[in-house]
């Protein structure tokens, strides 16, 4: 052998970059705190921020490829104006100003007029809190973002039950918990707050069980994966409760004191008072004292209310509490754990086990915290009692058409365990706790949208009554979506996935103009791709669009671009001032409230601009009173930086609560402060504010937060938030339907409404499922996002699509034995709707009636800068293909759409298919759409 | 040939937790763009918008699906692979030109592409296909451990760690010396029975993984079963609602009258 050979001289200490930036990633919805490190101006390096509340350092996947999506050959350049068919990719570049001219002409035309012709929808925005606001500016109550495919029923169920939700509302105490049940979540909201806590129980030996028909991601490393059949969870999660209700094991106080649990619901059957809370003159709910025979107020000292029983009040009324309605619905054997585990996949005897096992973490293995605090009534409590179970849902959940139940029964689960923000239980990040619901109400009644003229509110809020539906004097939508309709009554973020076919069919109306931002609603974002891309290009017998004006903001060639007539060409996150503010999806911590903002760590070096400002100047080209001073001049001039600062909402508060006041030493409510920005870029980015400690649990009940959260403003008065496990809004939906009230659904939606708007949870089988034939269509078709992706940005980044390029069909390999398909064969996979040819792999971990693939990476030929031969179009797929947007025809021939019947959420996940070998084996997924003529930077 | 040292100073390496690893390839994408701009950069990308797009990385994650002994069902595992700075490297010893070496001090084992010839040989000697070729260059490259980031004073204290482990999210890898057997990650190893990649071939690899828990899929000790419901669950629901009632305590008052009068009507 020769001699040791010389070490070369290495620099170990090099210094690649000359510049650290401090902001917030958006290669998801996480938002995580970044460093991006520059050199020569150029983004050479980003890794996580140590000192940021939501990922304390760590990084994912994309947020690590960020630059790659930074310098993308995907991105647009310069404003584009259709000069072709819609389709065609024939666009001319305009200059900006000729752009904003444009759009000013076909905006300002409609508000003269009539600006719900307006439909405003936004994708993966993060300043709904502005978007929003606009709209309500513009005065058009078409306005939403895309949570109405995405997670409204994890927030509406949340939201309405306890004042809180999963989604990004609330997390798991990962400190405390010894037992964590995830369902339904692969790589979604949260994701790496979520892997840092799964990280943290597996080293703590608490246990994971994971509630999912796919083993993949979170649900390998869990102790326990329980390979359910899609859409079944509330089934389970109601057999759970049966079990623990059969051995009382059931948080008594919690219930008292916390919840409507005792409430007095009136027993009146035909009655307009069936089913509504017994309440004093001044509207508090009753209770029954059985001490003295007879009700007394809620929620008042010393009084010791019955929890179960009917009572008979002196004008004869028949009395029940809630919590006997709760008990008997889930103590019948419709939930005991025999009669669900065929439905569910799911031995009986795991069902025992776990809820065995939950009782014994809730009420033996509790944790007690030595910090004393007091409750509403004043009741001092010298320890924080927690029972360490903390729960996790999300799309496997929200995506199905009994997600709004579904939620809402593992929210009753964890109630009736006493474990909503308790140590080890699931807490709530403040802004929340909310009253229940929200106190803002969606502003687009009958006389509220009117020429030149703005809302006299939101678009969106939170209704309590059919009063409070946006339809006409016939009980039709006023929004073009539908929401807030009969059709979906608790449609709290809007149906985005229906406004292009219903504008396209006139349904309820026709609209002069879409304006569209970060929303690919020609693809991956449509149900229904084909027939959505007949909506967009359809034509009037005039040879005008039905949609005739299409304005899209978007940072890339996505294949909405092509559809578009105006593009208003976005910077990437990195260009831009952003705030990630409490008025819009909070990125708060369970321990205190916290927001953050981007600020532009490089200069475009092309003609694009933010679209946030390009909205506030449209905006004051307009005249809308919000932007424009009386005098004519920008109330906001430079754009969205200086709305971040100089907009209040209300008196000291505006989008972002931290380094208010003059002095910028004031938190949450406090004057301008004009150095707000230069305040957060000194600290890094974000604004955090620890709760002292006995702030930090049993905040829906806790007299010293309600107090502070008020003043905050994330609440109108200190005043208790009493978990709603039996919800009186849904049964006033009932009552109209069943003809009391003075707002009534037309005939045809009264079966449908009666049914679905229940007061107490239950569980029904997905309505597309039930309505195609079970033997035709036998496989459930899910998807899941891969880690290493977000929606369909992932795909065009150099460095993601080399670990994932293009997706394949997984299906058990028992099941695909049965069905003589091998591993990598070609197979047509049918929906009573469309048919796809795709390629499958076969595997083992996951439930043998399920096939799934992962979503959004299948692309257009032609888009996104990438060629025209490249894996994500030649192998890859969507089965949105497959999704129909409407339901097949119910009594009466009316199609409702393929969504939760209470908050009008897609279900994606309803999906039914028929999986066989396919005659053609050829090496490509089918269908393939003609190609789209390349747009991009190169 | 080139040879090793007789011996080094520390065992500088990763030590990666397979039971928590959920594969979410921050740890390749963090390496990737370290690596792309720092010392052993650029990491071109061919055909990057293309049907063929690739490039070399140091770190890779597969995803297998396995079955264990004595279980039905199938596990999936996310093995993170990367160069695992072997005690013994074969592809040291059999690069011809000297540029594969090993480091004295801290045993990293790196590829010096002023000497480099691309011949291949080390990836060829390498049994667990941690070496990158990368044909713009036309050098061999792999993991450096990030010796660039370890000693970097222009870094902060906590981020002197190589890239992947500060990324990874689940907190599923590990760095430290492996020579020290006081060190946190030889006591992890110990205490979780870390284990070597492919030992019966000798090389002697300093990187670490450590196995599966067991998964607890039944009862744990003192978890009694419940009571099966029968057909008297709401019979002895209000039994136990009367029990409730009957114990009802009170506890200290602070200041009632303040909130409870909001709430009266």
């Amino acid at each position: 052998m020769t001699p040791v050979t010389a070490e070369p001289r290495l620099n170990l200490s090099p210094k690649t970059w000359d510049e650290v930036k401090a902001t917030t990633c958006y290669m998801c919805a996480c938002r995580c705190g970044i460093k991006v490190h520059l050199k020569d101006g150029k983004v050479v390096y980003i890794d996580g921020n140590r000192d940021h509340p939501v990922n304390k350092g760590i990084i994912c996947g994309k947020g690590a490829a960020g630059i790659k999506q930074h310098y993308s050959p995907a991105r647009l350049s310069k404003p584009l104006l259709r000069v072709g068919e819609r389709g065609t990719g024939e666009f001319k570049e305009i200059e900006w100003d000729e752009a904003l001219g444009l759009a000013t002409g076909w905006l300002s035309e409609v508000r003269n007029r009539d600006p719900k012709k307006l439909a405003f929808f936004t994708g993966r925005d993060q300043s709904q809190g502005l978007t929003g606001w606009w709209a309500s500016q513009f005065g058009t109550p078409n306005y939403a973002a895309h949570g109405g495919f995405c997670s409204v029923n994890m927030a509406a169920a949340g939201l309405y039950t306890y004042g809180g939700s999963f989604w990004e509302f609330g997390e798991p105490d990962w400190k405390h918990t010894k037992y964590f049940l995830l369902f339904g979540v692969a790589e979604d909201h949260a994701s790496n707050p979520l892997k840092a806590g799964l990280g943290k129980l597996k080293e703590r030996g608490a246990k994971i069980v994971s509630i999912n028909p796919v083993k993949t991601g979170y649900s390998a490393i869990a102790d326990e994966w329980i390979g359910i059949a899609p859409g079944t969870d509330g089934l389970f999660v109601g057999a759970l409760i049966h079990c623990l209700l059969g051995a009382q094991k059931i948080d008594g106080e919690y219930l008292s004191r916390y919840t409507n649990a005792p409430w007095l619901v009136i027993e009146n059957k035909g009655r307009a008072d069936d089913g509504l809370i017994l309440r004093n003159a001044s509207g508090t709910a009753l209770v029954w004292d059985a001490s003295a025979g007879g009700t007394k107020v809620s929620g008042t000292f010393g009084t010791n209310p019955s929890l179960l029983g009917r009572f008979i009040l002196s004008d004869g009324r028949k009395l029940v509490t809630s919590f006997t309605l709760i008990a008997e619905r889930f103590a019948s054997n419709d939930y005991a754990p025999e009669t669900v585990s065929k439905t569910c996949g799911v031995a009986s005897e795991t069902i025992h086990r776990i809820a065995a096992e939950l009782a014994h973490t809730a009420f033996t293995d509790t944790v007690e915290l030595d910090i004393p605090w007091t409750d509403y009534l004043g009741r001092r409590h010298e320890k924080t009692l927690g029972r360490p179970v903390a729960m996790h849902a999300m799309r496997g959940i929200s995506a199905h058409s009994n997600g709004f139940h579904t939620c809402r029964t593992i929210h009753v689960l964890q109630i009736m365990l006493g474990t909503i923000d308790v140590p080890g239980g699931t807490r709530y990040k403040p802004p929340f706790p909310k009253s229940i619901p929200p106190n803002v109400k969606p502003a687009g009644k009958m006389g509220h949208v009117k020429p030149n003229t703005p809302l006299p509110g939101p678009p969106l809020g939170f209704v309590t009554g059919p009063e409070d539906l946006l339809v006409d004097e016939q009980g039709k939508p006023l929004r073009i979506d539908k929401a807030y309709s009969w059709d979906a009554p608790l449609a709290a973020h809007g149906m985005m996935h229906m406004v292009i076919n219903n504008a396209a069919e006139g349904d309820p109306y026709t609209i002069d103009v879409l304006l569209m931002y970060m929303a690919n609603m020609s693809w991956n974002s449509a149900m229904n791709v084909p027939d959505t891309l007949k909506a967009l290009t359809a034509k009037r017998e005039d040879g005008e669009y039905v949609i005739p004006k299409i304005i899209y903001s978007d940072a890339y060639a996505s294949e909405m671009v092509h559809y578009a007539d105006l593009i208003l060409p976005d910077t990437t996150y990195l260009e831009r001032w952003d705030c990630i503010s409490m008025l819009d999806r909070p990125i708060s911590e369970a321990d205190g409230p916290a927001d953050a903002i981007r600020q532009p760590v490089v200069e475009p070096d092309r003609e694009v601009r933010p679209f946030q400002t390009v909205l506030i100047e449209l905006g004051h080209r307009l005249g809308l009173p919000g932007l424009t001073r009386p005098d004519g001049t920008a109330r906001y001039p430079g754009g969205y930086a200086n709305y971040i600062v100089n907009h209040e909402r209300a008196p000291g508060l505006g989008p972002l609560a931290g380094f208010r006041g003059k002095d910028g030493t004031a938190a949450g409510r406090g004057a301008v402060n004009h150095n707000q920005l230069k305040a957060y870029v000194e600290n890094g980015g974000y604004w955090f504010q620890e709760l002292a400690d006995n702030m930090k649990y049993y905040r829906h009940v806790n007299w010293d937060y309600l107090d502070w959260a008020t003043f905050f403003g994330f609440l109108p008065r200190p005043e208790p938030i009493i978990h709603q496990i039996y919800s009186e809004t849904l049964q006033k939906f009932r009552l109209a339907a069943q003809g009391h009230g003075a707002v009534l659904p037309p005939p045809e939606h009264r079966v449908r409404v009666a049914t679905y708007f229940d007061p107490i949870p239950f569980w029904y089988p997905p309505f597309e499922g039930e309505m195609v034939s079970g033997s035709e269509f036998p496989l459930h078709a899910i998807t899941q996002r891969p880690m290493a992706m977000y929606h369909s940005w992932g795909s065009q980044n150099t460095w993601l699509r080399q670990i994932i390029g293009r997706n394949w069909l997984y299906v058990h390999k028992a099941r695909a034995a049965k069905l003589n398909i091998e591993d990598g064969d070609w197979v047509d996979v049918a929906s009573h709707h469309n048919t796809i040819k795709v390629q499958v792999k076969l595997v083992e971990g996951q439930n043998e009636d399920t096939v799934w693939t992962w979503n959004a990476i299948g692309k257009r030929k032609g888009t996104w800068g990438l060629s025209t031969d490249s894996p994500e179009s030649q192998k890859g797929f969507l089965v949105n293909h497959l999704i129909s947007d409407l339901l097949p025809e119910r009594e009466g021939g009316y199609r409702f759409s393929n969504s939760d019947p209470i908050t009008g959420q897609a279900a994606w996940y309803d999906l039914k298919v028929r999986v066989t070998k396919s005659a053609n084996q050829k090496e490509q997924s089918a269908p393939q759409f003609k190609s789209l003529k390349k747009i991009g930077s190169t | 040939m080139s040879s090793l040292p007789v011996s080094t100073g520390k065992q500088l390496g990763l030590v990666i937790d397979l039971d928590t690893c959920v594969g979410c390839q921050a740890c390749a994408t963090s390496c990737k763009e370290w690596n792309a701009q720092g010392e052993g950069g650029p990491l071109t990308d061919t055909d990057p918008q293309g049907a063929d797009v690739s490039g070399p990385w140091f770190n890779r994650i597969h995803g297998y699906e396995v079955k264990r002994e004595g279980r039905s069902d199938s596990h999936i595992v996310n093995f993170p692979r990367s160069c695992l700075h072997c005690a013994e490297p074969a592809c040291v010893t059999v690069c011809p030109t000297g540029a594969s070496y090993k480091r004295a001090e801290d045993g990293i084992v790196l590829v010096n592409p002023d000497t480099c010839i691309g011949c291949k040989l080390c990836s060829w000697a390498c049994p667990y296909g941690a070496r990158e070729y990368d044909y713009m260059q036309g050098v061999m490259k792999k993991c450096t451990l990030c010796v660039d980031r370890i000693y970097n004073t222009n870094l902060e204290p906590e981020d002197q760690v190589p890239a992947c482990v500060k990324a990874c999210p689940t907190g599923a890898r590990h760095f430290g010396d492996l020579g020290d057997e006081k060190s946190a990650v030889s006591q992890l190893v110990k205490e979780r029975g870390g284990f070597d990649l492919f030992p019966e071939m000798g090389y002697k690899p300093t990187n670490k993984y450590l196995p599966l828990r067991a998964r607890r899929e039944s009862h744990a000790a003192g978890v009694q079963p419940l009571a099966k419901p029968d057909g008297s669950v709401m019979e002895k629901l209000f039994a136990w609602a009367d029990q409730l009632l009957r114990s009802s305590t009170t506890t200290a008052l602070v200041n009632p009258q303040d909130n409870s009068g909001k709430l009266e009507g």
